[in-house]
């Protein structure tokens, strides 16, 4: 027996209820990009996406593959899609009237400052650590309105409190350890990736409801 | 004049830490220390400097410097 679904009112009443209506208005109305999809930002996306974070922008150029699977919120009925559409249609699922716009690009110095323009919160996902340098880089000279939440060195298990948020610049958070990295503590696992993307989605939340009129 | 400049010391402070450097670039700096140009994002005086600017920037007495160092996973 299927149950209906609900309505828009509905999810909001319900959201509402959970984390107050003058909250839940400034997270519906924020705009937020994730970049790069995998094991942070599928993660981040998830969060954000129950929280109820009304404008979401996916972004990246890879498609699901069978080594995502120990820690990126996809599944085998998702191998070879685009990311940026597979993650969109199960965020929808959780709720389905979400403003969701996917990119499945890879974020170039020539295009960033375009595809960026909209939105006001970017997480900065990606695992390279030459993608996550130009990314800063780029947004912190083109957009210092702009808040960025990065992340560096969340590789390994254990010592779950070595992940933290430290303010870096005025506009710039920084979550992990910034030392853990794949080539010295071995691959990267589901609770840690997980941990350093739930300081991510929680620091952009803490901003949305600073920020946000 | 701008031998006599780069001569003179310099006390700044990176990462929170006082260091004396001698009239140097930010590009000299960053290389001597090991920092690879590629995966850092620099800031001073609460200023992202763009890296075209790594090697004409002079580090001067009281500029404070955050460097930020990325390391892979995601």
């Amino acid at each position: 027996m299927n149950t209906p679904l609900p309505s828009r009112e509905e999810i909001d009443a319900a959201l509402a209820l959970r984390h107050t209506k003058e909250i839940q208005e400034k997270i519906s109305r924020a705009r937020v990009a994730v970049c790069g999809l995998g094991g942070l930002g599928s993660n981040i996306a998830f969060a954000l996406a129950r929280c109820g974070v009304g404008h979401l922008h996916l972004i990246d150029f890879d498609c699901v593959d069978l080594t995502n699977l120990n820690r990126q919120q996809y599944s085998v009925s998702q191998l070879g899609q685009s990311k940026a559409f597979a993650l969109r249609d199960s965020l929808l699922a959780v709720n389905p009237y979400l403003e969701i716009c996917s990119d499945p690009v890879r974020l170039t110095e020539e295009n960033i400052p375009e595809l960026l323009k909209e939105d006001t919160y970017l997480c900065e996902a990606f695992d390279v650590p030459e993608a996550k340098a130009l990314l800063t880089n780029m947004v912190l000279e083109r957009f210092p309105e702009k808040f960025l939440v990065g992340a560096s060195g969340m590789a390994g298990y254990g010592n779950s409190n070595g992940i933290r948020t430290r303010k870096v610049f005025s506009h710039y958070y920084l979550c992990g350890d910034e030392v853990s990295d794949i080539e010295h503590c071995g691959g990267l696992m589901a609770p840690r990736v997980m941990l350093c993307a739930a300081h991510q989605a929680n620091k952009i939340l803490e901003l949305i409801i600073e920020h946000e009129a | 004049m701008d031998f006599i400049k780069q001569l003179k010391k310099r006390m700044v402070k990176i990462n929170g830490k006082e260091e004396m450097v001698q009239g140097q670039t930010l590009l000299a700096y960053l290389e001597e220390n090991g920092y690879s140009r590629d995966r850092i994002a620099v800031e001073c005086n609460e200023r992202i400097i763009p890296k075209s600017e790594y090697e004409h920037k002079i580090l001067e007495d009281g500029d404070v410097l955050e460097i930020v160092c990325f390391v892979g996973g995601g």
